[in-house]
C-alpha cells in the first residue's frame, strides 16, 4: 500500500513538473513506444554493423584502394570473387584454417567435457582447482602469444626443456614454432591451453543443469555409471556441448592475434590461417577492393556454416 | 597563525608553480606555444634523435613531440596513419620504400622549392642516399624528402674469439688460412660453420644470426645481400620491369640457395623468425661469432659492457661470385601534406641540413648522409665502424620502391620463407614464383613490360 502511494507520488510529480511530455507520452501507442525504444539500437546496429556490412559488398565488386582515394573506381563486377576462389595460396590458406578449426574445437570439446565432468563431482578444493584452470583464459591472446613465444624457444623454452625431459631428446633438437610439421600443432596447442577452460565451464552448466532425479530413478533401475553417462549425462548435456563447439568454431574461424604474434603465419605460409592473409591484402598491400571479397567469402562461409549447425543444435535440443 | 597560514600558501603556489613548470624554467617553445610531431621508428637513432632535436628547439623555439612506433609494427602503423589522412605527424622519417606511394598519393610535400629557396642542394649529400631516400621517380630530380639516416646491411663479429690462438689454430687446420673478417661470401659460411656447436668458455655457441623474419620485411632484407652478390637485379637495365631472367637468373638461384644453405648449417635453434631485434640478442648474449644487421645499431653494440669494445669488430657484406652489394636501409625525413604545421616542419628540415648539424648527429650516434662529414678525412677514424658504412654506402642496392612496394614485398616474403625456412620447393621455383606475383602486381597497375 505503501508503495503504490510513493509510486503515485512520483507520477504526480513528473506530471506536475512537465505535463506537456506527459500528455504526450500518454496518447502514444504501444507499438510507438516500442519503436521509440529500439530506434536507437537499430540507428546504432545500421551504422556500426549493417552499413560497412553493405559497403564492404560494394567495394568487393570495385578496384578502390584506401590508400589511392585519388584514382578513379572501376566496377569489376565478380572478378576478385573469381581470382580468390580459384587461387591455389587462397586454398591452402583455408586448408590451415581448418586444420587449426577441427583440432582446436576436438581437443578443446574432449579435454572441456572431461574437465567440466571431474570439477562436477565436487571432491575436495574443486572451487579452487576451477580457479586455476579458469586462468589461462582470463590472460589476453597477444599476452599468451608472447609468452607462448618464449615456452617454445629451443633453447630456453619451458615447453622444450619439458619435451626433452619426458622423452630423452635434446631439447635445442626441434622446433615448435620454425618446423613446418610441428608449427601447425604448436598453434594447437596454445589456443586449446587458453580456451579449454571456456568450453569447460559450458560444459560444466550443462552437467548442473541435468536434475538429480534422474539419475536417482536410474540408480533405481540399477543402471549402471557407464550406461547413465551414455543414456543420461551424455544426450542432456549434448546442447551445452555443440553450443560450446559453435562458439569456438566460429571463434577460430576468424583466429589472428595469437597466430600472428606466435608465428607470423610461419615458416614460409604453414601457419597462415585466412584471416592473416585477408589483413595481408587489406592493410599490408591495400587490394581493398580485393580484401573486400576476401572477406565477404569468409563471412558468407562461417554465416552458412554456423546456420546449418544451428539447425541441427535445434534438432538436438528438440528431442 | 595568519603568518603561518600565508607561508603556507606561498609554499603550495610555489609548488604548483613548479610542478607547471611556471618560471625561470620556462623554454623558448613553451613561450612561442608552437609544437611538431615527428614520427619515425623506435631504436637507438631515434634517441639521439631526441637529444640533437633539443637544440633545434632552443633555438627556434618550435617544442617537438616524437612519436616513436617498433620496427614491426613501423610500416603498419605510419602507413595507416597516412593512407587515413591522418595529422599526428608533422614530419616523418619514412622508410625508403614508401617514396613512390608517398609521393604518388600525394602524402609528402614535394620539396623541390624548399630546397631551391633555403639553398639547400642535393648534391651535398651522397648520391646512393639521394636516389634511395629523396627521389621519386628515381633518378629524376623530384625530392621528396631531406636523407636524414643513412643505414645498410653491415655485419658484427666476435673479435674476441677470433683471436684466440687455439680458435686460430683449429680454423687454419681446418681451412688452411688464417681467421679474419671474411671477403667473400663463402668464406663467411666457412667461419660460420667452424662456429656452429663451438664450444667457447664451455658455452655450446653458434655460426650467425641471419634475417629469417616472415611478417614484415625481415627475410627480404636479408636474402638480397646475398642475391645481389649472385647477380640478381630487379629487372633488366635496358627495359623496366622486364624481370625474366634477371631476378630469376642462374646466379640468383645460386644466390638464394646459399643463403638457405647458411640458414640451415648455421644459424641457432629456433632463428625462424629473426629480424634486427633477434639478432641483437643473439649477439649481445654471446651466442653468435657473426651477425648480420643494420649499421644503425652498431653504435649501441660497440658501447655494449659484454661484447662491445675491443670484442666487437665490423665488415661489410662479403662479395659474391658476380659482385659485391648491400641492402640499403635508412630513411629520408619529409613533411606530411596533411600536417597543419608544415611551416614549422620545414624550418626543422632547413635546421636539420645544417652541416654543423649534421656533424652533431653523427656524433650522437644517427647516420649522416651528408658529404660534409662523410668525406671528412677524419670520418673513417671517427667510429670503429665508420669505414665500413662509408664503404657499404657506396655499393647499396634498394628494394623496389613503387607504389606498390607492399606487395611486392609480401610476394617475396612468402616465396623466399617458403624455400629457405619451409623447405617448400627449389630455389628456382621460387624465384620463378616471385617473378609470376611481380608481373601480375604489375599488371594490375598497369606497367608495360
Amino acid at each position: 500500500m505503501n508503495e503504490l502511494s510513493a509510486s503515485s507520488r512520483i507520477t504526480y510529480r513528473a506530471v506536475m513538473v512537465r505535463p506537456g511530455v506527459a500528455r504526450r507520452i500518454r496518447g502514444l501507442s504501444d507499438r510507438t513506444l516500442a519503436w521509440l525504444f529500439i530506434t536507437p539500437t537499430i540507428v546504432l546496429l545500421l551504422a556500426i554493423n549493417i552499413f560497412p556490412l553493405l559497403w564492404t559488398i560494394y567495394l568487393s565488386f570495385t578496384n578502390y584502394r584506401a590508400n589511392r582515394a585519388n584514382v578513379p573506381t572501376i566496377w569489376l563486377g565478380a572478378d576478385w570473387y573469381q581470382s580468390i576462389l580459384t587461387d591455389p595460396d587462397i586454398w591452402a590458406a583455408m586448408q590451415v584454417t581448418a586444420h587449426f578449426v577441427i583440432w582446436t574445437v576436438v581437443i578443446e570439446t574432449v579435454v572441456g567435457f572431461g574437465l567440466a565432468y571431474l570439477i562436477d563431482k565436487k571432491f575436495r578444493g574443486h572451487g579452487l582447482w576451477t580457479t586455476i584452470i579458469l586462468l589461462p583464459m582470463m590472460l589476453s591472446p597477444a599476452v599468451v602469444g608472447n609468452f607462448w613465444t618464449f615456452l617454445y624457444q629451443p633453447q630456453i623454452g619451458l615447453f622444450n626443456y619439458m619435451v626433452a625431459f619426458f622423452t630423452g631428446r635434446d631439447a635445442s633438437s626441434f622446433q615448435m614454432l620454425g618446423d613446418v610439421t610441428l608449427s601447425p600443432w604448436a598453434i594447437v596447442i596454445v589456443d586449446a591451453w587458453i580456451w579449454t577452460p571456456y568450453v569447460m565451464l559450458i560444459c560444466l552448466a550443462g552437467l548442473r543443469s541435468i536434475p538429480d532425479y534422474i539419475y536417482e530413478a536410474a540408480e533405481v533401475d540399477r543402471a549402471s555409471k557407464w550406461r547413465q553417462f551414455w543414456s543420461i549425462t551424455l544426450p542432456m548435456a549434448l546442447p551445452f556441448i555443440m553450443l560450446a563447439v559453435l562458439f569456438r568454431g566460429i571463434e577460430n574461424f576468424k583466429m589472428f592475434d595469437m597466430v600472428n604474434l606466435l608465428t607470423g603465419g610461419g615458416p614460409g605460409s604453414t601457419t597462415e590461417v585466412a584471416s592473416i592473409t585477408l589483413k595481408r591484402a587489406a592493410f599490408e598491400s591495400w587490394r581493398t577492393g580485393y580484401s573486400s571479397a576476401f572477406a565477404i567469402i569468409l563471412f558468407v562461409t562461417v554465416f552458412g556454416l554456423a546456420n546449418i549447425y544451428v539447425k541441427a543444435l535445434n534438432k538436438v535440443k528438440s528431442r | 597563525m595568519k603568518r603561518t597560514i600565508t607561508k603556507t600558501l606561498v609554499v603550495a603556489c610555489g609548488a604548483v608553480a613548479a610542478a607547471f613548470g611556471v618560471g625561470a624554467g620556462t623554454t623558448p617553445a613553451q613561450a612561442q606555444g608552437k609544437t611538431i610531431t615527428l614520427c619515425w621508428a623506435a631504436w637507438d637513432p631515434a634517441n639521439a634523435l631526441v637529444e640533437l632535436s633539443k637544440d633545434f628547439t632552443a633555438k627556434s623555439g618550435i617544442g617537438m613531440k616524437f612519436e616513436f612506433v617498433p620496427w614491426t609494427n613501423y610500416a603498419d602503423r605510419f602507413l595507416n596513419e597516412l593512407n587515413s589522412h591522418g595529422s599526428l605527424c608533422d614530419l616523418i622519417i619514412g622508410d625508403s620504400q614508401w617514396i613512390g606511394g608517398a609521393a604518388e598519393n600525394g602524402q609528402y610535400v614535394k620539396l623541390n622549392d624548399f630546397f631551391k629557396k633555403e639553398g639547400i642542394s642535393m648534391d651535398d649529400y651522397m648520391p646512393a642516399t639521394v636516389v634511395g631516400y629523396s627521389e621519386w621517380p628515381k633518378n629524376t630530380p623530384n625530392y621528396w624528402a631531406l636523407p636524414a639516416m643513412g643505414d645498410a646491411v653491415g655485419w658484427t663479429y666476435r673479435k674476441d674469439w677470433f683471436a684466440r690462438p687455439d680458435v686460430q689454430k683449429d680454423f687454419k687446420a681446418k681451412y688452411n688460412r688464417d681467421l679474419a673478417a671474411p671477403k667473400t661470401l663463402d668464406e663467411l659460411r666457412d667461419i660460420a660453420q667452424f662456429f656452429q656447436g663451438r664450444e667457447i668458455d664451455g658455452k655450446k655457441v653458434y655460426g650467425a644470426s641471419i634475417y629469417t623474419e616472415r611478417g614484415s620485411e625481415g627475410i627480404t632484407m636479408g636474402v638480397s645481400n646475398y642475391l645481389y652478390d649472385y647477380g640478381f637485379k630487379y629487372d633488366d637495365p635496358k627495359k623496366s620491369y622486364a624481370m625474366d631472367g634477371f631476378v630469376n637468373s642462374p646466379g640468383a638461384v645460386k644466390g638464394l640457395e646459399a643463403y638457405k644453405e647458411l640458414y640451415k648449417c648455421c644459424t641457432p635453434p629456433g632463428a625462424s623468425n629473426s629480424y634486427m631485434s633477434e639478432g641483437l640478442d643473439a649477439f649481445k648474449s654471446g651466442q653468435v661469432a657473426l651477425q648480420m644487421n643494420f649499421f644503425a645499431f652498431f653504435p649501441g653494440l660497440h658501447k655494449d659492457p659484454n661484447v662491445g669494445g675491443d670484442k666487437i669488430g665490423f665488415f661489410v657484406n662479403p662479395a659474391g661470385p658476380a659482385a659485391q652489394a648491400t641492402q640499403l636501409g635508412g630513411q629520408g625525413i619529409s613533411v606530411v601534406s596533411y600536417s597543419k604545421n608544415q611551416a614549422e616542419a620545414l624550418q626543422y628540415i632547413k635546421w636539420f641540413s645544417g652541416s654543423d648539424v649534421q656533424k652533431k648527429w653523427w656524433a650522437l650516434g644517427g647516420y649522416s648522409c651528408a658529404k660534409s662529414v662523410l668525406n671528412d678525412p677524419g670520418f673513417p677514424n671517427s667510429a670503429p665502424f665508420a669505414k665500413e658504412f662509408l664503404q657499404s654506402m657506396g655499393m647499396v642496392v634498394d628494394f623496389w620502391a613503387e607504389p606498390s612496394y607492399a606487395q611486392l614485398l609480401q610476394a617475396e616474403q612468402k616465396r623466399v620463407h617458403d624455400y629457405v625456412v619451409a623447405d617448400k620447393g627449389t630455389a628456382q621455383e621460387a624465384l620463378d614464383g616471385l617473378v609470376r606475383d611481380w608481373k601480375a602486381i604489375f599488371k594490375e597497375e598497369g606497367k608495360k613490360f
